[in-house]
This record gives structure tokens, sequence and C-alpha cells, in this order.
């Protein structure tokens, strides 16, 4: 199912397998995402989405199979990938007791930024996101996700990996929060994102869900829709891990 | 990548100065111990009330009874012809130490060349009973030895407690080079271990794994400000045992920073090791401090001499990292010594270190586990 992209892919994935002992955690999952898509990476808890995602960010080594990011493998090539890849977990991850610029120049220091690439990059990002520069532990939640958001995007990366990055966080912001993740895929960064929240599925180019740690169904909302005579994500969902 | 290093050793350091509650308890720390260990557990005595049995009362015992009451430290609160008439006293309380001189002490010094005396001395208090009899043993060694005519004197003590002291009798010159140690397990150790458990906890540590900074260098980073942080404390510690207690200072400073540095460096690589296979900053922190503070506290020979433990704690007390630097810490600032006579503590350290940073490394990759 190798699609005839003109760009080649972001991510591409052939017979991704881990194990633990005798667990399948990831069972043989093949998939690809373009270059510029947002890609929502469902699954209830446990069917082993943070295990893929941690193996596609180097945390964990594959038992078996590929993933190449940006034409580069997981297995051979993790340091080169590391400079290209932008990653914000479901918990929150800057340092509440640094100020916002602070947090910034950590992390453009760590992805090797210059310091003028920092200090341009940093009041661009204050003035898009309306923050001021204090204390980012006293940053409303929201707040707190869209900065951390705007962080992983600050070296530029092709492939940036959200892992539940809306949880807790009220209806209005995860709109605004989703605004920003358009306006990056339309920069050409790649966003792969798992959520929770069905009706930010619908807002996805393409989603996967995944049962029990093979994924059983991928396309568009649409498609998915279509093809499972269904009328929201969510009733494909449930009827999907409920089979399971 | 050298970049890549200092920024994350830069959001250390801001880590640390924010924290200013911490960064006060850590750098008044050295100060409030030394001053609490140098006046309250200190166990050197002051004004030991002394009874003294002299049956017969003679130049000689008139000599010794004149050198217990030169100093300060006893005092003669009774002089009695049998001993009996002080069991009272003692049973009471009042009494401390009891100096009974043999019959006819100085015809027995002339003669034979010996006499007895014995040593009573109110043990309700171990230590205290211990630091007393040591100070009384050496008022009767200084007038031993005054009476230098080539003729010995043999002492008989009771009660029968054995410890060594360090000749001044000071125990708070003993008490700074174990204080040292603790003060550096404590920065190094714990610190390192809450810091890095605390990024662990709060999923920080995630995305710097994931970020182009390899797992040595965030080791690297979290370390070294910490390894700052432990100088200052030697140094603080070292000033206020100088200006408050008049500790003495034999030895090389320079040596001694050296090896500050090359212990801190052990407790270092312990506080990484605790926060690699733990989960939380609470648990980090509770084996931290088992697995350093109170050993370096008790098995180190900092409070309790090694010699005096029962032998299997003799043997634990070997891998115990302050053991050595006490031995080296108090080598150099009490004995004025160097490295040819420290080389063999030093090198457990270097080992220590050497293994321990390797282990600690290895035990910090939750990458591609």
């Amino acid at each position: 199912m190798i699609e005839t992209a003109a760009m080649e892919p972001a991510i591409v994935v052939r017979d991704l397998t881990r194990r633990f002992g005798s667990f399948v955690a990831v069972d043989n999952v093949s998939f690809d995402v373009a270059t510029g898509e947002v890609f929502g990476f469902l699954g209830a808890n446990g069917a082993g989405k943070t295990t893929a995602i941690k193996m596609l960010i180097g945390l964990l080594a594959p038992t078996s199979g590929s993933a190449h990011i940006a034409g580069l493998d997981v297995s051979m090539q993790m340091e080169q990938i590391r400079r290209r890849i932008g990653y914000m977990s479901q918990r929150f991850s800057l340092y509440e007791d640094l100020t916002v610029l602070e947090n910034i120049a950590l992390y453009g220091g760590i992805y090797g930024l210059t310091d003028a690439q920092i200090a341009e990059r940093s009041s661009k990002m204050l003035e898009t996101l309306g923050l001021t520069n204090e204390l980012v532990g006293r940053l409303p939640l929201g707040w707190k996700q869209k900065l951390a958001f705007s962080v992983a995007l600050l070296h530029e990366p092709a492939v940036v990996f959200l892992d539940e990055p809306t949880g807790g966080v009220d209806p209005i912001t995860r709109r605004q929060f989703w605004e920003l993740i358009y306006a990056a895929a339309a920069r050409g960064t790649t966003v792969f994102v798992t959520t929770h929240y069905m009706d930010e599925a619908e807002y996805c180019d393409r989603i996967s869900i995944m049962v029990d740690g093979h994924i059983v169904t991928l396309g568009t909302p649409k498609e998915l829709k279509a093809k499972w005579d269904v009328n929201t994500i969510d009733e494909l969902f449930v009827r999907l891990a409920r089979a399971s | 990548m050298k970049s890549t290093l200092l920024a994350f050793i830069i959001k250390e350091l801001r880590h640390i100065l924010r924290d200013k509650q911490t960064l006060t308890i850590l750098l008044m720390m050295p100060l409030v111990q030394v001053i609490l260990f140098g006046y309250a557990l200190r166990s050197d005595v002051r004004d030991v009330r002394l009874a003294v049995v002299d049956p017969s009362p003679d130049y000689a015992t008139i000599a010794l009874r004149s050198r217990f009451t030169a100093g300060s430290r006893f005092k003669i609160v009774a002089v009695v012809p049998t001993i009996r008439s002080i069991e009272p006293l003692f049973r009471r309380g009042e009494l401390d130490v009891a100096l009974e001189f043999e019959p006819s002490f100085a015809a027995q010094l002339r003669s034979g060349g010996r006499a007895h005396v014995m040593l009573a001395v109110d043990a309700s208090d171990p230590n205290t009973a211990t630091t007393m009899q040591s100070y009384a043993r050496a008022v009767i060694n200084g007038y031993e030895q005054e009476l230098s005519s080539g003729r010995a004197q043999s002492v008989q003590i009771i009660p029968q407690i054995r410890m060594r002291f360090n000749p001044t009798l000071e125990s708070v010159n003993l008490f700074i080079p174990g204080l040292i140690a603790l003060v550096l397990t404590l920065v190094s150790a714990l610190m390192t271990a809450i810091s890095l458990s605390r990024e662990k906890e709060r999923g920080t540590l995630e995305i710097l794994l994931v970020s182009p900074l390899r797992p040595w260098q965030i080791i690297v980073g979290k370390v070294l400000p910490y390894l700052g942080l432990a100088f200052a404390n030697v140094i603080t510690a070292l000033l206020a045992a100088w200006l408050i207690f008049h500790v003495p200072f034999r030895g090389s400073l320079a040596l001694l920073l050296f090896e500050s540095i090359l212990y801190s460096m052990v407790s270092l690589s312990i506080g990484v090791l605790v926060a690699s296979v733990t989960t939380s900053q609470r648990v980090a922190m509770l084996i931290a401090l088992l697995a350093t503070m109170l050993p370096s506290a008790l098995l180190s020979g900092m409070v309790f001499p090694i010699a005096s433990m029962p032998k299997f704690l003799q043997i634990v007390s070997n891998i115990v990292p302050a053991r050595w630097f006490i031995i080296i810490a108090r080598g150099i600032m009490l004995k004025g010594v160097g490295l040819q006579y420290l080389w063999r503590e030093t090198l457990v350290l270097a080992v220590m270190t050497m293994i321990l940073m390797a282990i600690a490394v290895r035990a910090f990759k939750p990458r591609m586990a």
C-alpha cells in the first residue's frame, strides 16, 4: 500500500514489532505518513500506541521490522533523526521553575540553535502566543500546552510527535491548539498525533485505529465513516475497540 | 555538541539558583552542622568533679593532685583518706571521677619504680566516662613523664573502657573531617538523586532523551553544578571549623580540596545510580538517605570508632566511601600528612568512583531498552 506521493513520505513503517517477553505490544504494524500530513494515531489505552511512538522517537528499540523518519532508519541513524524530530508528551514537559524564555533558551541550545536564532524565534513565539516572559509554572495549563507545542517546533523539525497533547485542556483551548497544529502542517511539518478526543480525530487528514497491537483500519475520516457505515469517528472507535 | 551541553548546564544552574530556599539551606548547612557538632555533640568534658582518696599524703600525691587542678578540666571536690567515704557522693551523682592512691605512694615510686592508682569513673554515660578516663590518664602520664629519671610507673585504671583519642583530646577536631564527608554526601548524592529523579517524575527526562542530548551529557550537566556547590561547602566547613573552634589545619589545602572532589564524585555516582533505579523523587530521596547518609554517619568512623564495632560491621565499613575520606581528611588536617601516606585511601576512592560511574551511566539508559 505504498502511496505514490510527490514527496517521499515523512514516516515509513514496515512490519514494526515489539515484544515484551511473550506479550506482543506492537504486532507487524505498517503504515506511511506523507510530508505535511496531520496523522491521527488512535487506540484505546494499552492498544500499543505509546510503544509504537517510543520506537519512532528512539526511546525503545524495535524487536523486528523497520521504521524510517525523514528517510532515516530509526535503528541505525537515530542520532541524525533526533535533530529532525520534535516531541511533546502527554505529561507537561517544560520546566515550571524556569521562565518562558529560559525554557526556550534551553531547548534552543540543546538543538544547536545559535543565540541569534533563539532570540529571534523566541520573540516571535511570545508574540504569536500573546505571552509575556514569566515563570512557566504561573501559566494556565492551556497556555503551557501551547507553549510546549511551540517549543517542540522551535528547531523546525521535519516531524513532530504529539502524545495526547490536549489532555485536561478546555474545549476552547483545544480548538486554539489545533489551529497551531494546522499552521505547523501548512508550513510543511508532519504532525503525528495521538488523542483520546474523537472530535479531534475528525480534524486529522488521516487516522489509524490500533487495537491489541494491530492497526485495524486506516484512512481519511470521511473514507472510514463511509466504509464502516457510521456517523462519527467516535462511533467507529467504540465499535472497533469493543469488537476486540 | 558543546553548546548543547552548555545550554543544559545553564538550565541546571538556573534550577539551583531559582530555588532560593534549598540553596540557602545547602549553603548554610556546613556552618550549622559544624556549630551543632562542635558544641552539642562534642564528647570532651569540662569541670569534671574529682575526688582524691589519699591514705598517706606525700610529695608525689600532692604533686599529682595539683596537676589535676592545673587545667580547667578537673576540679577537686573532696580529699578523703578512704574510698568508702566517697561512695555516697558517687551514688548521688555529685562526683564524676575518683582517684585513689595506694598507701605510701611516693615510697613505692622511689623504691620499686612503680606505684598504683585506681581511677573510678562514673560510667552512666559511657561516652563521657571514656572521655573523662582519658583525661585522667593524660594527666597521670604527664606526671609520669615529669618524673623522667628512667623509672617506670604502672598505672591501674578502672573501669576499663578503651577508646583512642587524639593527643589534644579535642573531639571537635575529629568531627570536622567526618562533617565534611557528611555535607558532601548530602549535597552530592542526595541532591543529584532528587534532581535527576524529578526530571523522571515530571516527564522532562523523556523529552531530553528524545533530544540530541546524550545520556552522558545529561549526567554531566546534572553533576557539575552540584560539584561546585560541594566545593563551596567544603570551604565553608573548613572556615567555620577554623574560625569558631580553632581546629588545626596542618596539611595541604589543595590536596584536601582535590580529595573532596574525588569523594564528591563517588557520592554523585551513587546519586545518579539511585535516580536510575527509582521512579519517584520521594523513593529516590529515601534510598539516597538510607544508602549514603546513614552509613556515612554511623559506619564511617565519624562518630563511632571502627575499631570498637563488631567484626561484621568493620567489614561492611570498608565499602562506605566516607570511611576512606575521613581517614584522608583527618590525615591531612590533623596530622599534616601528604599523598605519600594517603595514596591507598585515595586509590580506593578513585576505584570506587570509576566502578560506580560505570554502573551509573549503564543503569541510566532508559533509551533503547
